[in-house]
């Protein structure tokens, strides 16, 4: 077997595709897994999956982890971490059906969490940095374990085939989602486990992306100045992380921290008037390092909605649309037009020009509301219970 | 005392081709060539000939050739020609031995062992005919968190000044005295033109290159020549020189009769006195000492210009560079152990310093572990010698280089290394008035402009071939870079996988 992914930088073309109602009402996973089919000849059967938003609206305040696990001292392991530090509601199995195609898939878990508030007390942590923290521990220091999603009301899945094989073996059709998104992967090289296929995610974040960016090397040394660990060496994963340390650490908009990903050009901001040119000269003064170069075209998607960006120079296909509450997107416009063939607005997205659809605001602030809201009894332990 | 030296160059003259003009007597000023009216022949006495080819380049018939004198080494690799020559000329003098420019030594040049990267199928190559290339650098100090009023396009995090420049090259410290004043003119311009900085080096600010003040960085040293808060107000950047890459760890000497009227008048020192730079600040023994003098620039140009601190390249400059931006410095300047100079000590520039490229990269690695990269610029010399130079620097982490030698040969400097004797022939290291004119500014920054363009358009190409179209998507990228020849220690200290991995 040839180095993992991870061990190795792996260049790989793609289709994506997304699905979205703003309305926030839930539809089964059989049209994104048409839209992905599609385009199969995208993949090469080396990777593919999905992400879903609002599929777990009963346990919509637990962190929902999917864990990959090579062997059952990985496990034990893991387990026994999380046991330390997380108050678990749920362990199970992950639902999944055989599928003739996808053979050496990994034992796959499902925890439904909450970290325990003495635990979260002393780590001065916010609840999502703790989790995150907990994230990083177990993908680079327990061995044969990796988290392919731990955000709450949502989930990853995927794995090493091609991406409605994935789907079928995950049986997503059972899952209702208000945004799917899909990912079909052409790695040139095998990444040999199933923690290297897409979406990568990040407590609610989820990333797929069609490219190979080419200022890889300066984004992730940006990135881990403040605590991120590039471990797959993927474009989506410093994608993501550099999403999540402008948005949720620096507080920006998902629109302005696309628009430091894809900032203006020099030859744009020097024709701005006065306060602009310099409010953008200061931006990338301050951001430089964030600015990703070369082809990409990626669709993020958080609890807010989903935030679709291409490179400033457009050096790969995204296709947008629109339908009534629904949003689409994909790498090709035929893999809308098969779900939705009455789809208005349809057009390419510009270069550099991010592209946001959210939530209504009366739906994301319902949805916000039963985040936070502990339905069930919150656990009693303390620190000292579990030394 | 009887001089036991022998000729370090043999001049070779084609009296077929020499038409007896004497334009090569007339040029030199070390009084190499000779007219020998009786004989009707130009004669050499070519113990005196530095190699400088002021000569050689003007002969209009190409008759002249200077070679290394063929006489044979003795047997033995320890003991060659050179050193011998080092010996005996010490030995009449009692002295140290001096030389100008960089350290000649054949030391490994790093550059010359990192490849570049190039696009192939899986993403494409941006052909900068077509696609906008950014090369614009942003230099200075950079607030690490910022608050951001999206609605109205506001920073509400104060920021610093900064600075920008459109090609990440600027042109390093000489200062007058040391360099003409026609040298200085001449860089002054050509930046301006291009849109970035020449530096004065220590010996301030003469009243005819003011005008240029928008692209100039005043340089403040241990000898703090010229320096008053007309000086610092005049510069757009103040930088600190704490040490230079050809001596580090020593001042600088700049012997009386360099001193003539106008030199002294810049310098703030009387004429035909010795400006002596101190090894040290004697004000700044220790960190917390240039925190003091960083914040008294900052104070006396109330807050409006960014502070350079530039070191040389040692072995601890990771460390230096990290206090350097703790102490408030919002651009650190690093120059490597090939950097040039107007005079040092031979022993001093040949053995003291490392190479630019380590030091840069161990630089640049500590900043990022210490969380301080974002928040301070970082600038690379000593040698920049072209333009793939460059982009190694950039991508090894540098925001932007210096360049000093590259900048004297685009002006005329043959690399004879006699800076130090005050008599070059090409009117660089001079301040005889004769030899001074012969340098013309309007000319010879017309040759830095182009000179720059010629890399400029090369950086582009070479970054279209990686498929990036920005600069800020080089820096500190290293996976642009391979390393040859170079042993795992080495690749790890740059940060680069060896070539094939």
């Amino acid at each position: 077997m040839g180095p993992r992914e991870g061990e190795v930088r792996i260049p790989s073309g793609c289709a994506i595709s997304a699905i979205m109602d703003k309305s926030g009402k839930r539809m089964s996973g059989s049209d994104i897994l048409s839209s992905i089919e599609l385009m199969h000849d995208r993949s090469n059967g080396l990777g593919g999956g999905f992400a879903a938003y609002g599929i777990y609206p009963e346990y919509a305040d637990l962190y929902a982890f999917h864990i990959f696990y090579e062997d059952r001292e990985a496990r034990t392991e893991t387990e026994e971490f999380l046991r330390n530090y997380f108050d678990t509601e749920v362990a199970e199995r992950m639902p999944t059906t055989k599928v003739a195609s996808i053979d050496h898939e990994p034992n796959i878990w499902r925890y439904f969490m909450s970290p325990y508030i003495g635990k979260l007390r002393d780590s001065r942590l916010s609840e999502d940095q703790f989790t995150m923290n907990a994230v990083f521990h177990i993908n680079s220091r327990i061995n044969g374990a990796f988290v392919a999603s731990s955000g709450k009301n949502m989930g990853a899945f995927k794995g090493v085939g091609y991406p409605e094989d994935i789907g079928r073996f995950y049986r997503i059709e059972d899952y209702n989602a208000w945004l799917w998104t899909a990912h079909g992967r052409f790695p040139t090289n095998t990444p040999g486990w199933w923690g290297g296929a897409h979406p990568f995610t990040l407590l609610d974040w989820s990333i797929v992306h069609n490219g190979e960016i080419s200022s890889y090397d300066t984004n992730r040394r940006y990135v881990e100045q403040y605590g991120y660990e590039c471990t797959l060496q993927t474009d989506t994963e410093v994608i993501t992380y550099l999403f999540d340390f402008l948005v949720r650490q620096q507080g920006m908009s998902q629109k302005m921290a696309a628009k430091i990903l894809a900032a203006p050009e020099w030859d744009q901001i020097d024709h701005m008037d006065p306060k602009d040119r310099e409010f953008w000269t200061n931006i990338r003064a301050c951001y430089s390092r964030a600015l990703v170069n070369g082809p990409f075209s990626i669709i993020l998607g958080s609890s807010r909605g989903l935030l679709a960006l291409n490179d400033r120079l457009k050096l790969r296909s995204l296709v947008v649309g629109d339908k009534d509450d629904k949003v689409y997107l994909a790498s090709e416009e035929s893999a809308i037009r098969l779900v939705c063939p009455d789809i208005e607005h349809v057009r390419q997205l510009g270069g550099g020009e991010p592209f946001v659809a959210e939530l209504y605001p009366e739906v994301l602030a319902q949805m916000e509301s039963k985040k936070n809201i502990y339905t069930r009894p919150v656990s009693m332990a303390t620190a000292g219970d579990f030394e | 005392m009887m001089d036991l030296t022998i000729p370090k160059y043999k001049v070779l003259r084609d009296d077929g081709d020499c038409i007896r003009c004497g334009v090569c007597v007339r040029q030199c000023s070390y009084g190499v060539h000779e007219m020998d009216e009786d004989l009707n022949k130009v004669i050499a006495h070519s113990k005196e000939c530095v190699n400088c080819q002021r000569c050689v380049v003007m002969c209009p018939t190409d008759a002249l050739t200077i070679i290394r004198n063929p006489q044979s080494d003795p047997e033995s690799v320890v003991y060659n020609n050179e050193v011998i020559s080092d010996i005996a000329k010490q030995c009449q003098t009692g002295g140290v031995l001096l030389a100008g420019s960089g350290n000649p030594k054949p030391y490994p040049i790093i550059w010359d062992h990192m490849l570049l990267n190039a696009s192939q199928v899986t993403n494409p190559s941006i052909d900068p005919l077509r696609e906008p290339m950014e090369t614009r650098v942003i230099l200075g100090g950079k607030p690490g968190n910022i608050k951001i009023d999206e609605a109205n396009h506001a920073i509400k995090t104060p920021m610093k000044p900064l600075r920008t420049i459109k090609l990440p090259i600027m042109f390093s410290a000489m200062s007058f005295g040391a360099v003409s004043l026609n040298v200085q003119k001449s860089l002054a311009m050509a930046a301006e033109e291009l849109g970035t900085f020449w530096n004065t080096g220590e010996g301030g600010l003469h009243k005819d290159l003011v005008k240029y003040k928008d692209n100039t960085i005043v340089q403040v040293a241990s000898g703090r020549f010229g320096v008053d808060t007309e000086y610092l107000n005049n510069g757009s950047i103040i930088e600190i020189k704490i040490g230079q890459g050809a001596k580090p760890g020593i001042g600088g000497h700049l012997p009386g009769e360099k001193i003539n009227a106008e030199v002294s008048i810049t310098r703030m020192i009387p004429e035909g006195t010795d400006a002596i730079s101190p090894a040290p600040h004697h004000d700044i023994y220790s960190i917390e000492d240039l925190r003091q003098l960083i914040y008294s620039l900052k104070e006396a140009t109330n807050y409006t210009k960014p502070v350079a601190v530039k070191i040389a390249a040692v072995h601890n400059c990771a460390a230096i560079a990290s206090g350097i931006a703790r102490a408030g410095a919002d651009i650190i300047a690093v120059d490597g152990f090939r950097g040039g100079t107007g005079a040092a000590p031979i022993a001093i520039r040949n053995n003291v310093g490392i190479p630019i490229e380590y030091a840069l990269a161990a630089i640049d690695n500590r900043l990022h572990q210490e969380g301080l990269r974002s928040s301070v610029s970082l600038i690379a010399s000593g040698p920049i010698r072209n333009s793939a130079d460059v982009v190694k620097a950039i991508a090894l982490g540098a925001d932007a280089v210096y360049i000093g030698t590259a900048a004297l040969v685009a002006i005329g400097c043959h690399l004879c290394q006699s800076c130090n004797t005050g008599k070059c022939n090409w009117g660089i290291a001079t301040q005889r008035p004769d030899l001074v004119k012969r340098l013309n500014p309007e000319l010879m920054s017309e040759r830095l402009v182009n000179l720059m363009h010629g890399w400029s358009h090369e950086i582009q190409e070479m970054l279209g071939g990686m498929g990036i179209n920005s600069l800020d998507s080089l820096r500190g990228n290293r996976l642009m870079l391979r390393g040859i020849g170079l042993n795992d220690r080495e690749l790890n200290i740059l940060g680069i996988k060896a070539a094939g991995e």
